[in-house]
């Protein structure tokens, strides 16, 4: 049984949401929430891993640092084809940076022992960070691949996975062995939408919860939420406006180009290289 | 470590194939800079697989480069950069420590921090030293850039990525002397099987000149027209993630959230709607010039020139029309 953990986080919908300026956080209650969309990608591309693997050969957990309402992301996460799903929920966790995130998610992951391959995306649309997929891999001693556009191959037999790792303007292929951390591209797949029926019947499925109490003997509570995250916000700016000359022609291009062309000899841009 | 003593800051050079990437260079500058409010020693960090010159670093302003040579490092493994970032880390116990936010860069930091047991910012635009307390203030924007977040670690070092094109690069002054200090590589293998299996001629970020296009275009043919206008201006084609997503070119020439973040001279826009997640990636171009049949597209919001009209027309108008300049 190769056993996977996609690791999701709920994020607010970001073309909707407001910001705290005072509090210099997200006012998450602005906008409705979502399934980070790169996250979708390591879902799917774990549900691809079991699909040919066979029914009975991969399980899927989907892994979740949030508040209560999180529920409704790890809900779409099992209509979307994750076997099991757990949140980790508790006051204590709040306010974590990707430090205490890595922290609290990885001893999450011990705790769970089993497993051979997870799964994360390339960055939330919140954090915005894409630190927590490699923090995990260092939290458990384990090797990472980045930015994976594609699952070559994985080789249950000998228990490893090959990857194409985007880096240095350069794909690499590179051949991990369990247990191992991937995070994924955008380009990795196309997610599937979950049919009606999964829908229905992820609505009513059980979510694990775990609250502190399930991690409490691996970690203190000051190890993480606010209390342990070496990052502060100290305050927020609002980011200068870049001014634009905004010159628009609405009937006919002709000016336009000479314009243009006037600006690219100006730059002495035309050249060539 | 020893982080009682922490003092100085070490920036990681990358190198690749017996380059140093800029970024390096722009984060020595900006590394002067911060030098002055704070009284110390600039470091840099070079794992190379092959000679370099390292005295290029000390020119660009680095009073001290520890390098460590070893052909392994020919291949991007995070672990087993790590573990040697780890040996420098040690050597010069750094108060800051800095990398380019590069793919690679983005990829190996966050392992670094963690054994490091220090917070890590991302991504960040500008760097500050807190008057009062000496700590470095990392200024990351947030929120699609619309707000810039001033963040401080608690403890030692204060680790960020930084985003390339964000600093002037440091200039060369030959007459700047530095010490160069070799380190032994770790021992041990790369556990990871690692093989180059394409290289990509040009990287995006480098371009002067973007011509993108996105879903005004009606066939992927029809991105010779594009093409044809780039090569004029010794430029790159760029593209929005739909046409990416449909085929049309590869995802090196994606521009924007899910892509590349592109600070070229200048950015035209052909048959692109400009949605946030492409904004993010190119809104800090020098001169942006849209064009888009639709005289409400979002995208004419953020240019500096727009023309309501078909890429079609106007495209093959201007290539005319640049021929005759040159
Ligand atoms: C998590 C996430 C990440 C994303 N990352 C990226 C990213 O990195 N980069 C990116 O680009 N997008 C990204 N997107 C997608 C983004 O939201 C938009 O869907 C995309 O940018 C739209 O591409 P477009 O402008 O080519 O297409 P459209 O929005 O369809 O716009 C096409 C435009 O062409 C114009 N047009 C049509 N015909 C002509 C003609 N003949 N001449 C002139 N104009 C014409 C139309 O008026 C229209 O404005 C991301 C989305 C998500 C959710
Ligand atoms: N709170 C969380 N719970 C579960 N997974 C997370 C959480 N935060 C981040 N991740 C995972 O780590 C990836 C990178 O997130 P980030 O570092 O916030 O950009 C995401 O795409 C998720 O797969």
């Amino acid at each position: 049984m190769l056993d996977i953990i996609v690791l999701v986080k709920q994020v607010p919908d970001v073309k909707k949401v407001k910001f705290d300026r005072e509090r210099g956080v997200i006012d998450r209650k602005s906008a409705p929430n979502e399934l980070n969309p790169f996250d979708l990608n390591a879902l799917e591309a774990a549900v691809q891993i079991k699909e040919e693997l066979g029914e009975d050969a991969a399980k899927i957990t989907a892994l979740s640092m949030g508040p209560d309402m999180a529920e409704d992301s790890l809900k779409e996460a099992l209509a979307r084809g994750a076997d099991e799903a757990i949140l980790l929920s508790a006051r204590e966790f709040a306010g974590s940076d990707t430090w205490a995130t890595s922290l609290v998610l990885s001893t999450a992951i011990k705790k769970l022992a089993d497993y051979d391959l997870i799964l994360a995306g390339e960055k939330t649309v919140d954090g915005d960070t894409g630190q927590v997929g490699p923090q995990i891999a260092e939290f458990l001693d384990i090797f990472h691949a980045a930015y994976v556009s594609e699952i070559k191959k994985l080789d249950n037999d000998n228990h490893n996975i090959q990857v194409i790792s985007e880096l240095w303007q350069s794909s690499f292929l590179k051949t991990l062995d369990f247990p191992c951390l991937l995070t994924v591209t955008k380009e990795i797949n196309d997610p599937r939408l979950p049919s009606i029926k999964d829908k229905v019947q992820a609505r009513k499925a059980e979510i694990t919860k775990w609250d502190y109490s399930a991690l409490s003997d691996y970690i203190a509570a000051e190890e993480i939420g606010i209390k342990g995250s070496p990052t502060r916000i100290k305050n927020i700016e609002v980011a200068p406006a870049i001014e634009r000359e905004g010159e628009v022609w609405r009937d006919g291009y002709e000016k336009a180009n000479e314009k243009i062309c006037e600006l690219l000899q100006e730059k002495q841009l035309l050249g060539g290289e | 470590m020893d982080k009682e003593k922490a003092s100085g800051i070490l920036v990681f050079a990358e190198e690749r194939k017996g380059d140093v990437h800029n970024v390096a260079y722009e984060l020595l500058n900006k590394a002067q800079e911060l030098k002055e409010d704070l009284d110390c020693e600039v470091a840099s960090a070079v794992l190379s697989s092959q000679k370099l010159d390292y005295s290029e670093l000390i020119y660009r302003g680095a009073d001290k480069v520890y390098c460590i040579e070893d052909e392994k490092f020919a291949s991007p493994e995070e672990n087993y950069y790590k573990k040697n970032l780890l040996k420098i880390t040690n050597a010069f116990n750094p108060e800051i420590l800095l990398l380019g936010a590069t793919g690679f860069g983005r990829s190996l930091a966050p392992r670094l921090a963690i054994a490091l047991e220090t917070g890590l910012t991302a991504d960040c635009v500008d760097l500050q030293i807190d008057e009062e307390s000496n700590k470095l203030i990392q200024i990351r924007p947030a929120f699609s850039g619309n707000i810039l977040a001033h963040i401080k670690t608690e403890g030692l070092p204060q680790m960020a990525t930084i985003r390339y094109k964000e600093f002037t690069e440091a200039p060369r002054d030959t007459s700047r002397s530095g010490e160069i200090i070799k380190l032994e590589p770790t021992e041990g293998e790369i556990e990871v099987g690692i093989e180059k299996i394409e290289e990509r001629a040009k990287d995006i970020t480098e371009a002067k000149i973007i011509i993108a296009g996105g879903q005004g275009l009606k066939q992927p043919q029809d991105l010779d027209i594009l093409q044809d206008l780039a090569d004029k201006l010794g430029g790159m084609v760029g593209a929005s993630r739909d046409i990416v997503d449909e085929g049309y070119i590869s995802h090196a020439h994606q521009v924007g959230y899910s892509g590349a973040r592109v600070k070229p001279k200048i950015y035209i826009a052909c048959g692109i709607s400009g949605a946030t997640q492409h904004i993010v990636g190119m809104k800090e171009a020098d001169i942006i010039i849209a064009i888009n049949k639709d005289p409400s597209a979002p995208i004419f919001n953020v240019a500096d020139y727009g023309i309501v009209g078909d890429l079609y027309e106007v495209v093959p108008d201007l290539i005319a029309k640049i021929e005759d300049c040159m």
